[in-house]
């Protein structure tokens, strides 16, 4: 077929051509639609709005922090309330800027919301498609096992693994990621068998392809869009977790600005001085609120039975 | 003349039930065979027993002279035998473009020269690069099946089992598949085993066919026997006069 000279296309056009030239037209155009499914929802971005400005956060925390997040003024501000100045969300009990400290904790926060989600979903993703693509004895065997980490309560089993493994941020990622997968292998087993035994499935089976292969490239595929919107949606869940465990003296240990940890030092004086322990409350609010509204976009824009569409 | 496919005294069971019941067949190569039968008389389960997604109980496949092993497959006989399923709204996987479709099938077989193969299929099935980079909720039904009868001739399969490759299809379109399917087999003297359940299909396409019922073949003939009326058995009788539709009789 020859191309047919024709007016040169806008940007928009191009992306929303049923006829695209390219691998990567149909991708970009495919990216478009999603795109405008999620924009079209103002709420998710808000929620992806705040999380930018998380980023940027934690990226230029260092620039951005009018003084040390660890090492306060102990003589000369002490508990200030916020709008002092020189302190916008006033100090702690041992003279440290707040904001600094929120600046710097946005770091952590980020540092375990990454590290959770690249642990948990790729296991709970292989474990729930192979039970699903599998079944028999395997798919027993790998159901049960994560029946016996649902069977236990989150926190109380991250609290057991933190007390063996010893107190700390990286203990308690770990933690919070054994206890987080199991929800995803059952995501992932239900989209599996839904498509399992789909035509589609049974015509790459015919083309002599390997259960590896059809589980890796042709039924995983099928479990991201939910699993995506799940995670999404669990990451508040992390975070309140994590700052549970701060809380508890078992997350990140001081002086590190963690906001569950500030929660916990400004609990002995919050009817006096109140902020200590607001600001960080606010913290994570405002970071659980913004996933959880990213989470209903992804959703919407995602939703895998309106994607034929 | 040789047989290409062959089926010798076939039981398929799906834990209880019984879906092929002592089935045996003999397809000749280069030709057409038909099998046709109510919903459920096992006609789709034979197809897939031979595709190797049925699980069978016992008797004895054969392909191009070589007896199938009941389950495993090896990947010499995917090159040697293709299905087109009924459904081509199923039959594609919605999350990737027909270009990703089509290079699967290369990619486990490991040939070389993707790029012209594609084309070319995409050619032979009419319908031009234009459709490559689609997905497939933004063709027609008639352009997937297309895609599914490029997707199953890429390999240069000897045989090809079709499985109701029209029902789904309305008339027009049906037409043009079906005249699509005639010149690929004279073109590459393919061997087509096909179900259908509308017998002017099967007496149009087939040379031989076996009329099915619930898992038993109950007669085996030629299309000229079953045009001439030719026929023994008398559930066939009622499947032709059944397949002539409404006739409305005078009072």
């Amino acid at each position: 077929m020859t191309a047919v000279p024709s007016a040169p296309l806008s940007r928009r056009d191009w992306l929303l051509s049923d006829r695209p030239q390219s691998r990567m037209q149909a991708r970009l155009g495919r990216a478009y639609m999603t795109w405008r499914r999620f924009s079209a929802n103002r709420l998710a971005l808000l929620g992806l709005g705040i999380l930018v400005v998380l980023i940027l956060m934690a990226i230029f925390a260092g620039v951005l922090s009018p003084h040390s997040p660890v090492t306060g003024d102990l003589a000369g501000a002490r508990l200030l309330p916020p709008g002092s100045p020189g302190y916008l969300l006033g100090t702690d009990e041992q003279g440290r800027d707040i904001l600094s400290r929120l600046l710097h904790g946005s770091r952590l926060t980020l540092f375990v919301i990454i590290l959770v989600a690249v642990i948990a979903a790729p296991i709970g993703l292989i474990v729930g498609a192979v039970a699903g693509y599998a079944g028999g004895w395997i798919d027993a065997v790998l159901m049960r096992i994560t029946d016996i980490f649902l069977a236990f309560p989150k926190l109380v089993l991250a609290l057991a693994l933190v007390a063996a493994l010893g107190p700390g941020i990286e203990n308690a990622v770990l933690a919070i990621a054994v206890t987080s997968w199991p929800p995803y292998a059952r995501i992932a087993r239900a989209e599996t068998m839904t498509v399992r035994n789909a035509d589609y499935i049974a015509a790459v089976r015919l083309m002599g392809a390997s259960p590896l292969r059809i589980v890796l490239l042709h039924v995983m595929p099928m479990c991201l869009s939910s699993l995506i919107v799940r995670i999404t949606l669990d990451m508040a869940g992390v975070i309140l977790t994590a700052a549970g465990l701060g809380f508890l003296g078992l997350g990140a240990q001081p002086p590190l600005p963690e906001w569950g940890a500030m929660i916990a030092s400004g609990r002995r004086f919050i009817l006096d001085q109140w902020w200590v322990a607001t600001m960080p409350g606010i913290a994570i609010l405002l970071v659980s609120l913004a996933f959880n509204l990213l989470g209903d976009g992804l959703r919407d824009a995602l939703d895998p039975r309106e994607a034929g569409q | 003349m040789s047989t290409a496919v062959s089926a010798h005294d076939v039981t398929v069971i799906y834990e209880d039930f019984k879906a092929l019941d002592g089935v045996s067949i003999a397809v000749d190569r280069g030709k057409s065979y038909g099998l046709v039968g109510e919903s459920g008389s096992g006609k789709s389960t034979l197809l897939r027993a031979i595709a190797g997604l049925a699980p069978v109980a016992s008797g004895r496949l054969e392909v191009n002279g070589r007896t199938l092993a009941p389950r495993r497959r090896d990947k010499a006989f995917y090159r040697d035998v293709q299905m087109v399923f009924q459904d081509p709204y199923g039959s594609l996987h919605p999350r990737q473009t027909i270009d990703r479709l089509l290079q699967e099938p290369l990619a486990i077989h490991g040939l070389s020269d993707a790029e012209a193969r594609i084309a070319r299929a995409l050619d032979e099935v009419g319908l031009g690069t234009g459709f490559r980079f689609r997905y497939s909720h933004q063709l027609s039904g008639g352009q997937r099946q297309r895609v599914a009868i490029a997707r199953a001739l890429i390999v240069e399969p000897s045989i090809l089992l079709l499985d109701e490759p029209t029902s789904a299809l309305d008339a027009s379109v049906q037409a043009e598949v079906l005249n699509l399917l005639e010149q690929i087999q004279r073109d590459r003297g393919l061997t087509f085993l096909m179900v259908s359940h509308d017998l002017g299909v099967v007496t149009h396409m087939c040379d031989q066919l076996a009329v099915m019922r619930s898992g038993k073949v109950v007669e085996r003939l030629s299309a000229a026997d079953l045009v001439a009326g030719r026929i023994d058995a008398e559930y066939t009788r009622n499947l032709m006069v059944a397949s002539k539709g409404f006739v409305r009789t005078s009072a």
